[in-house]
């Protein structure tokens, strides 16, 4: 069994090496570029990453690192199932938000006893960003049309409604201490509490729901690596037709993936909702669909490579206010995170020819016969 | 343009020579030291098993691939071909395998398609299009629409498209697997014509009989290598095969019929229609009984394919019953269809076979997903698929240093073998097989072929579709001929010969006094999809 399996292990063993190669590649090039924009703008790249890095790794910081991390991650992931099946979800972002709404709403309508309120509001977002994205899947198989566009739309509907539902006279009420509105909020029995960091030296606390993103991690790996659903799903992202004729039926996968995709959407607000905010409010992130596509692309779909993604963008984020400190303008970390993308996206090709190469001549020198193509 | 002298093969300088050819892809040599003259004016064969190598070196040819080692000498001086451009440059054309034409263009604007800098793309193009169709006798007329002609039309518009761009050197890469025997005849005269003319002909092929009768000069590739130039006047077809194959011809044998009584799949005037509504399947009927090989014999493109894809729930019936072991399974999904007991080998195995980026075992579990031992409740079961697969390795012989290995690192051959070894798992009651043994090579063959006729002892129902006429004589019980999307004819396989079938496959019926082809066909090799 030792023997049979040691292959396998070490195939798994050099793909991640080849991995970590092309992430440590591209973070070099994306330094590199980084500092040649801050040495044209007259600034010392060397002080500017040292600032960057003794601040995002101050214990409180860190502590933020990991709870925009965890958001980040299931977004990635979200995005992730899509891209498994060459479906690309650029939705995430509307379902999200209109989860969160929805979800807000209801949390803050009822008292519920503890435990059965949130799991409550944790279905009612997973239902609604389940529904909306599988508007995009049914109309992708019943149409024709591609996800792409109709999420993209689907996007600018979600803000729209959510800009009609949360009014004062429908499902927002005046944020108490300030001339925000939001959510009625969430009773104490719905909240979801802190981990407190003090084993960090850090004063703030992690998100709870940080296991809940472990869990989505789990339950994605479980769902394509060991699943018959997952095999379909990987089938018919690899080649349709060779997935239609395995008995795959393509039309309903993409309707169920669209739909798993928005699902894991609607879970992206729940650790902010109740673990800071417990209200949903117009100053709810937007945007973090479309970074959720980027960390995906970084973390090649990979449940953990996704976690050191997530990480990164969200380290380069915090750190990236010691620049405001420093008069440096902090959107230089855009360039940077734009050129990280960039970068592994070509390095990842590169690393996959490489590597598979390198499988072709250990298959012809195991073989040890000049094999004709 | 295609101003060429005078037929003097002897004094002028060779119009193609090739000098210790070697090429190497990852892992694998496909050529090696290859060397080949070409004479000006003749018509210059190169004959090779499925995987030989032929392919590879024409493509070396044409510019798409560079050699790794050895010079290319054309009309005398060294050239570097690094594109196709610059072949066509070098007075080098090919005509591909599968044509390139665009059906709702006529043929005029088929042919200025990407030359039209050469003559415009009106009056002038036309009057070169006609001037060149005289010459060579290929009777192409301007003016017709593609989706008109017949598949010997289009071959020739293509041949035309390559001398209107100027080329004086013709590569003709498998040309007769799409034609029938009649239209075989054709090409060669045009071949003739175009020798006679002046102009170097490259003829690729598999089919020996076709080689000796067309040919001036005939090389032999095996295992990426020449092995062998001789004049077809020297030689035989035996000869040639043992120079090919360095050993005996596998043949598809005749046998005793073990078909029972049970009929496994019956097709009740099953219709299926293309999207504009034409019928692509057109009302066929036909039983398939247990231990029973079934072949369907026809030219490319007459609805094989559709009917395929309808028995296996891939296309919608349109009317018509389909009926495995008396179950009616007509508006059955493929999953259902699969998992009640019908195996299938597809005819594109990259397309519709395979997961060409994952490993072996993946690709065992792919068409059987929810089968015994791929799947245990809705978790896919590693342990089980892998042990099995790794039983499909040994017992087909499928050479591979692993199952871990992503199956595009494999040949095409060993590929296959894989696949069958996989729709033979389970005991399936019905096995639809498009093309089992095509570009594989003759070791795979003999390999597949064992295999069909080993399912076919235990009981198996067999349709088979394949394009070698000697495969389907030789394996099939019943052999129905295939035209325009309808059984036109039915015929005993162990009486009816390849030219009376080809004959019923252009429509003229299975009468045994059109067999006025060329000479009785050898022993093919199988179709080439290399």
């Amino acid at each position: 069994m030792n023997d049979r399996l040691s292959p396998r292990v070490r195939d798994r063993l050099s793909s991640l090496g080849l991995l970590a190669a092309a992430l440590a590649a591209s973070a070099v090039i994306a330094g590199a570029i980084t500092s040649a924009v801050l040495l044209a703008t007259g600034v010392d790249p060397g002080y500017a990453f040292a600032e960057m890095f003794s601040y995002g790794f101050r214990p409180n910081s860190v502590v933020a690192i990991i709870n925009q991390g965890t958001t980040y991650y299931i977004a990635a992931i979200a995005v992730a199932i899509g891209f498994k099946m060459k479906l690309f979800n650029i939705g995430v972002d509307g379902q999200y938000r209109l989860a969160a709404l929805l979800g807000a709403a209801v949390g803050g309508a009822w008292v519920l006893p503890p435990v059965i309120h949130q799991v409550v509001i944790i279905l009612v977002a997973v239902m609604v960003g389940g529904f909306w994205a599988g508007i995009a899947g049914y109309l992708k198989v019943a149409r024709g049309i591609s996800e792409v566009i109709s999420t993209i739309m689907l996007n600018s509907i979600a803000t729209g409604i959510t800009a009609y539902l949360l009014t004062e006279d429908r499902l927002a009420v005046q944020v108490q201490g300030s001339n925000n509105i939001g959510t009625r909020p969430i009773a104490e029995s719905g909240w979801v509490p802190g981990i407190p960091a003090g084993f960090l030296g850090a004063n703030n606390e992690i998100y709870g729901l940080v296991l809940l993103a472990a869990a989505v991690g789990v339950g994605y790996w479980l769902l394509v690596n060991r699943t018959r659903y997952g095999f379909d799903l990987r089938a018919t992202g690899q080649s349709a037709t060779a997935a239609a004729a395995s008995g795959v039926e393509v039309k309903r996968m993409v309707v169920y993936s669209m739909v798993i995709s928005g699902m894991v959407a609607g879970l992206i607000g729940m650790p902010q909702l109740l673990g800071a905010s417990h209200h949903y409010a117009l100053d709810f992130p937007v945007g973090l669909g479309f970074t959720g596509i980027a960390i995906a692309l970084l973390g090649r779909n990979h449940p953990v490579g996704i976690v050191f993604a997530a990480l990164l963008w969200a380290f380069l984020e915090q750190s990236s206010l010691a620049l405001t400190i420093h008069d440096i303008p902090r959107e230089i970390v855009v360039i940077t995170q734009a050129a990280i993308v960039l970068t592994v996206v070509v390095v990842y090709e590169v690393v996959h020819r490489i590597g598979r190469r390198m499988q072709q001549q250990r298959v012809g020198a195991q073989l040890g016969t000049a094999e004709v193509a | 343009m295609t101003t060429t002298p005078a037929p003097e093969p002897e004094a002028a300088p060779a119009a193609v020579e090739l000098h210790g050819i070697t090429k190497r892809f990852p892992g694998v040599v496909a050529n090696h030291d290859i060397d080949i003259t070409v004479r000006r004016g003749t018509v210059h064969a190169i004959v090779g098993e499925n995987g030989a190598g032929k392919s590879t070196l024409m493509k070396i040819l044409y510019g798409m691939q560079r050699p790794d080692e050895g010079t290319i000498t054309v009309d005398g001086t060294p050239v570097q071909l690094t594109s196709p451009a610059e072949a066509i440059k070098r007075g080098i054309g090919m005509v591909h395998q599968h044509f390139m034409l665009a059906d709702n263009l006529t043929v005029l604007e088929n042919v200025v398609l990407g030359a039209e800098r050469l003559h415009g793309i009106g009056a002038k193009a036309r009057a070169r299009i006609t001037e060149l169709s005289d010459q060579y006798g290929l009777g192409v007329k301007p003016d017709r629409l593609m989706e008109e002609l017949g598949v010997g039309d289009r071959q020739r518009v293509e041949i035309l498209k390559v001398l209107y761009r100027g080329a004086h050197i013709l590569i003709l890469d498998e040309p007769t697997t799409v034609l029938v025997p009649q239209e075989v005849d054709e090409l060669f005269g045009n071949l003739r014509l175009l020798k006679r003319e002046g102009l170097t002909v490259i003829f690729i092929s598999h089919k020996l009989d076709e080689v000796l009768s067309v040919a001036d000069t005939i090389t032999v590739i095996r295992r990426g290598t020449t092995v062998g130039t001789v004049e077809p006047a020297e030689t035989t077809a035996r000869q040639l095969a043992a120079l090919m194959v360095g050993g005996e011809l596998p043949v598809p044998g005749l046998r005793d019929t073990v078909a029972g009584e049970r009929v496994m799949l019956r097709l009740e005037e099953v219709r299926s229609l293309s999207p504009d509504g034409r019928p692509v399947v057109d009302g066929v009927s036909l039983d398939i009984r247990a231990g029973e090989i079934v072949g369907i014999a026809g030219v490319e493109g007459n609805g094989q394919a559709e009917l395929i894809e309808t028995i296996m729930g891939m296309r919608p019936i349109a009317s018509g019953a389909v009926l495995l072991d008396s179950v009616p399974i007509t508006s059955w999904h493929t999953r259902r269809i699969r998992e009640a007991g019908v195996g299938y080998i597809p005819e594109d195995r990259h397309r519709h076979g395979l997961l060409l980026e994952s490993p072996l075992w993946e690709n065992r579990i792919l068409g059987h997903q929810t089968e015994r031992p791929n799947a245990r409740g809705p978790f896919v079961d590693i342990r089980g698929a892998r042990a099995d697969t790794q039983r499909i390795v040994d017992a087909y012989d499928v050479r591979t240093p692993g199952i871990d290995v992503e199956i595009n690192a494999l040949s095409g051959g060993n590929q296959q073998k894989l696949i069958v070894g996989r729709e033979m798992s389970g005991e399936p009651k019905v096995l639809i097989a498009a093309h089992p043994t095509r570009g594989v090579d003759v070791g795979a063959q003999s390999a597949i072929w064992d295999h069909l006729r080993a399912a076919r002892a235990r009981g198996l129902a067999v349709l088979l579709i394949s394009a070698d006429l000697d495969e389907l004589i030789g394996m099939s019980d019943t052999l129905h001929v295939i035209l325009r999307g309808r059984i036109v004819g039915t015929a005993d396989p162990h009486t009816v010969t390849p030219e009376q079938l080809g004959s019923a496959m252009t429509g003229a019926g299975l009468d045994p006094d059109a067999a006025a082809g060329p000479a009785p066909d050898a022993p093919d090799e199988g179709e080439d999809a290399t």
